[in-house]
């Protein structure tokens, strides 16, 4: 909690908030949605950049830095290493996504728009579940692989998740060979369009209970089989 | 005998090269036991394989082969690491931790309570010489030797059976070492047995009860350090320093050597002494020392025993 950069990044997005009221001005009426837009796309952007380059760094710093060697000096598992610190990540990211959130709330109270203040926060929390899954991938990545490869392949899992379903309706179209090599993708890496709700958001529809607590599960296993598989990774790896 | 450390067969390849196909051997089958209660030394030169065999004792590595245990217990049990301490060769901690923080944090990993933590943590900073006024300083704003203060801190915050030191002595200066030595000494006399890699020869003869050299990733000799000085199956030689007297004023037979104030004889027969030194005070001269000459440690560390 002391590393700036997840301030600095707090700060930066309450500023885009304000500059979207200020935006909002502009649309003839439709500051509210503009407002919510703005916000929750920054909010998933910026929580996705902690997420990646947070995640990443939380294990192979220790490593790098040879924090580690004094830890796993203590009753501490390796196994139990990865999942405080993936934890205490999530954690930090409530925390962030609250902040922002709340950010968004009062702009939107500012603009005198009450409704969509409250009706905005479960598609806060499918945001702050699509970020608990790119801090596993982040995760398991950097539990095996360098800092940079390790935040560059989190980036792809990242923008190839929100597309998963068009690789679905590629690999229907597609040859044999094709369809299971995108098949296999789809099956693989996680469905992050079960997280995307804005633009429904900023028209005021909440998500139905069936997709918030689907999305929710999905992202729980998801989780846990990532991290499941770093701590097995964790578990075997030398430290030089 | 109960052994506190008992090492058997441990072997450790790197697998080195982009393919990894390359092995180095960085430890060769070395089987060792240390006894609770004394200060183990572990010596050898730069890349002899002792900070991995103090790695795969704390499980930051596995080895290729063979078995390790502390305390009776399988190395790969983490329970017993709290029962022991350890300070890695130039330690590294959260650099956004102050000195207090990493201490009780570390307190909190190894399950003391909130007014042990900060007691323990008061008196180990006191005790390795870190000012008090630097105790609430963030870590990144420390020295290498204050840092290195801290590694030896935190090693000792759960009073630990047996504590190890990969090189205690890296980034201090004088009195820092002096005060280190001092808190090793004050170790062993609680009862902790202390487990110190170290090349820092003068180190190891003012400390060290038993001794392990490692040449290559193989243990060279092992055992006491008086023992393994005094080359066994060879005669003690005894160098008597003698003032007021001069080599031709002596009785042949004996290896002279001269010097600004007199000379110094070399006799490999304590008998002899008494005899050297009668023939000395005919001629006017005055005994100034009769000292013992062991092989020194340099040469068994450079050289060591076959045996």
């Amino acid at each position: 909690m002391r590393d700036r950069v997840l301030y600095n990044l707090v700060l930066f997005v309450l500023i885009i908030i304000a500059c979207a009221i200020l935006l909002g001005d502009l649309t003839d009426g439709h500051e509210a949605r503009t407002i919510v837009n703005i916000g929750l796309n920054a909010m998933l952007m910026f929580g996705a950049f902690i997420a990646i380059f947070v995640g990443v760094a939380l294990v192979s710093k220790e490593i790098e830095k040879r924090t580690v060697f004094a830890i796993f000096a203590k009753p501490i598992g390796r196994g139990e290493f990865i999942v405080g610190k993936y934890l205490g990540l999530c954690l930090t990211l409530a925390v962030n996504v609250s902040v922002m959130g709340l950010g968004v709330s009062l702009a939107l109270i500012y603009v005198g728009n009450t409704g969509l203040a409250g009706t905005i926060w479960p598609s806060i929390l499918l945001i702050f579940f699509e970020l608990t899954i790119l801090t596993a991938v982040a995760t398991l990545f950097s539990s095996f692989s360098s800092p940079a490869l390790s935040a560059l392949l989190t980036f792809f899992v990242f923008v190839i998740g929100h597309f998963s379903t068009s690789l679905r309706d590629l690999a229907a179209l597609s040859s044999q060979s094709a369809r299971y090599f995108f098949e296999a993708i789809y099956f693989v890496l996680p469905n992050l369009s079960h997280f995307t709700f804005v633009t429904n958001a900023s028209h005021g529809d909440m998500p139905p209970a069936s997709m918030l607590g689907g999305a929710i599960l999905y992202a729980i296993v998801f989780d846990a089989i990532l991290i499941a598989a770093a701590m097995i990774i964790f578990s075997r790896r030398n430290f030089k | 005998m109960n052994y506190i450390v008992e090492i058997e067969n441990l072997t450790k390849d790197y697998e080195v090269g982009f393919w990894k196909k390359k092995k180095v051997r960085a430890l060769d089958d070395l089987t060792l036991a240390v006894k609770p209660g004394q200060i183990f030394g572990f010596l050898g030169g730069n890349g002899a394989g002792k900070t991995t065999t103090i790695k795969i004792l704390m499980t930051l590595l596995f080895p290729t082969s063979g078995t390790a245990r502390i305390l009776g217990s399988d190395i790969s049990d983490v329970s017993m690491h709290r029962r022991i301490g350890y300070c890695p060769e130039n330690p590294y901690f959260y650099d956004y931790l102050t000195a207090t923080e990493l201490m009780k944090y570390f307190g909190e990993l190894l399950g003391l309570n909130s007014a042990d933590r900060s007691r323990r943590a008061s008196e180990l900073l006191t005790k390795v010489g870190l000012d008090e006024k630097d105790w609430n300083k963030q870590l990144r704003k420390y020295s290498k030797g204050m840092l290195q203060r801290v590694g030896l801190a935190q090693a000792l915050i759960n009073e630990p059976e047996i504590v190890f030191f990969d090189e205690p002595m890296s980034g201090l200066d004088p009195i820092g070492r002096r005060e280190i030595r001092e808190l090793i000494i004050e170790l062993r006399q609680k009862g902790t047995t202390v487990f110190m890699s170290t090349h820092i020869l003068s180190d190891v003869e003012a400390l060290c009860d038993e001794v392990a050299i490692l040449r290559g990733g193989k243990l060279t000799a092992t055992g006491r350090l008086d023992e393994l000085l005094t080359r066994q199956g060879e005669r003690q030689v005894y160098e008597v320093s003698l003032k007021n007297v001069s080599a031709d004023q002596l009785p042949n037979g004996y290896s002279v050597r001269s010097i600004a104030s007199g000379v110094i004889v070399e006799i490999d027969d304590e008998s002899q002494i008494d005899n050297l030194l009668i023939e000395a005070r005919k001629s006017g001269g005055h005994l100034i020392s009769v000292q013992p000459v062991r092989q020194s440690l340099e040469e068994l560390f450079v050289e060591p025993p076959t045996a």
